[in-house]
């Protein structure tokens, strides 16, 4: 699945973003990861869908070495994965139902396959009356919603999601999380990046937490940790 | 490939004003290339005609018999530089004389022999009327034993020479000036477009579109503003050509090839800056 082994990036005019990091998220599983603004989330989940290669260190994601990986084998990999961000990214001129069908036809889907898988995840992430209405006519959690759905459309085996509740309130937080737990009991592994330590700590989940770039717990290894 | 038409002109329709005000700069940029093109077309039509009258005489010693004029014409003929020869006799002379100088009318009918010779007027194909070749042909016919004199006006086929050879590096320097500038010009205004779409590039590639993909709809798009833009330039040349020769003096337009020229050369701007700008972004996000 994905497995980080002894992992250090830096950027070139900068400090240390991420000092021997290594974890294995499993098939199916559901992990957090946690730490404050800067500790080196996002960077983890940039590694994993080949945004950046590790300065050192291995990154696989299912059979894929992102460390050599060319530049031409990288949307076959993002093809594999589901990806979603705290500003949803999503193409404002169109509507829900093209931003998500965009992703299928982005990857070469079959024309008549398309539309049936639009309403299929539209429908899974509760926005099947709103396939129509454009990003600004939607709240901030319906537009993260057209995100996961998109996100979802492709059966990717792993969901990675960069804050996806920072821009929202409480109530629409809890929204998407339960989306996520929802995907997640399909089957698709979630990693979800988040600084909503309430979330986490109320839920069973495993949870990874990153200081300064390193890993300074991991639920899986260190046992549940205490207030 | 409908997808990458529907994607192209996705664009045109999304964002109507930035897609025309880009064909509108692409057109002006091309405009200016392509009206020097149209000036330096009228200037060279205009030389060529001024060429047409060059033309060497050779006058016959008096006496020389029709039949050796005749053969000396048929010999000047086979020259690969002369593209007509007309033989004018001594008596058509007079008579052109007459009809041409009329103050002296009265002078030339009271003469009781005629004093003009007969002579061979000598046109040159238009790659051969320059003051080298023109020169070249006098002093061969020079050598027919019945040349009383060859006249040939070196010193304003000269002048026009100087005057091709000026205007020809003028116009190569100006027009590739003009001819760079519009490549910046168009270069920049794709850019920017492209520049506007960034944030659509990096999520196609975010859901996993190849750059091949990417790259498709944002090089059909170049190369149809480009083709547009090249469109409007002809459209603006010929309003240019209309009111000149409406106002000022005859002209002539492009012909068909040019005109498929302008379009062409907008049409590949359009799409290598296209391809250079999309390269150039994708390298970047």
């Amino acid at each position: 699945m994905i497995k980080l082994t002894n992992v250090f990036k830096s950027y070139p005019k900068g400090d240390f973003a991420l000092r021997d990091v290594s974890f294995h998220v499993r098939k199916g599983e559901f992990v957090f990861l946690t730490g404050h603004s800067g500790a080196g989330k996002s960077t983890v989940i940039s590694l994993i869908h080949a945004e950046h290669k590790p300065t050192q260190g291995v990154v696989r994601v299912s059979g894929f070495n992102t460390t050599n990986m060319l530049r031409r084998e990288i949307p076959r990999l993002r093809r594999r994965l589901g990806i979603v961000f705290q500003d949803f990214r999503l193409l404002e001129e169109r509507t829900a139902e093209e931003n998500v069908a965009f992703a299928l036809e982005a990857t070469g889907a079959r024309t008549n396959t398309i539309g049936p898988r639009v309403v299929r995840v539209l429908t899974q992430v509760g926005l099947a009356r709103k396939a129509r209405a454009l990003p600004r006519e939607l709240s901030g959690g319906e537009q993260q919603r057209v995100a996961i759905a998109r996100a979802l459309v492709n059966d990717p085996f792993v969901l990675l999601a960069d804050e996806p509740t920072g821009n929202l309130d409480q109530r629409a937080s809890l929204g998407i999380f339960k989306l996520l737990e929802e995907v997640n009991s399909h089957g698709t592994a979630v990693l979800m990046a988040t600084h909503n330590l309430d979330l986490v700590k109320s839920s069973p989940y495993r949870w990874i937490e990153l200081e300064q770039g390193a890993i300074v717990y991991d639920s899986a290894v260190d046992g549940e940790k205490g207030e | 490939m409908n997808l990458v038409v529907r994607e192209a002109f996705m664009s045109f329709r999304r964002t109507p004003s930035l897609s025309f005000l880009s064909i509108i700069t692409i057109g002006f940029a091309l405009f200016v290339v392509s009206l020097f093109g149209l000036v330096a077309l009228n200037f060279q039509e205009a030389l060529e005609d001024v060429g047409e009258r060059v033309e060497v005489v050779m006058y016959l010693t008096r006496g020389t018999p029709e039949t050796i004029a005749l053969a000396a014409y048929d010999d000047i003929l086979t020259f690969p530089e002369v593209e007509s020869v007309e033989f004018v006799s001594a008596d058509e002379a007079l008579v052109q004389a007459r009809e041409e100088l009329v103050e002296f009318q009265g002078l030339y009918s009271d003469l009781s022999t005629n004093p003009l010779p007969a002579s061979l007027g000598i046109k040159l194909k238009p790659g051969f009327r320059n003051a080298e070749d023109v020169r070249a042909v006098a002093e061969r016919v020079r050598g027919f034993r019945f040349a009383e004199d060859i006249r040939y006006g070196d010193d304003w086929i000269a002048t026009l020479d100087r005057i091709r050879n000026v205007a020809g590096i003028i116009g190569l320097v100006v027009g590739a000036a003009f001819g760079l500038a519009s490549i910046m010009i168009i270069g920049t205004t794709i850019r920017m477009t492209i520049i506007q779409r960034s944030r659509e590039i990096s999520i196609m590639r975010l859901v996993g579109a190849t750059d091949g993909f990417i790259r498709m709809p944002f090089l059909l798009e170049g190369l149809v503003k480009g083709a547009l833009g090249g469109l409007a330039a002809v459209a603006l040349n010929y309003a240019v050509y209309q009111l000149v020769n409406r106002t000022l003096l005859p002209a002539s337009f492009f012909r068909i090839e040019h005109i498929g020229m302008i379009v062409g050369f907008g049409t590949l701007l359009g799409f290598f800056s296209s391809a250079l700008s999309v390269r150039k972004h994708l390298r970047e996000i």
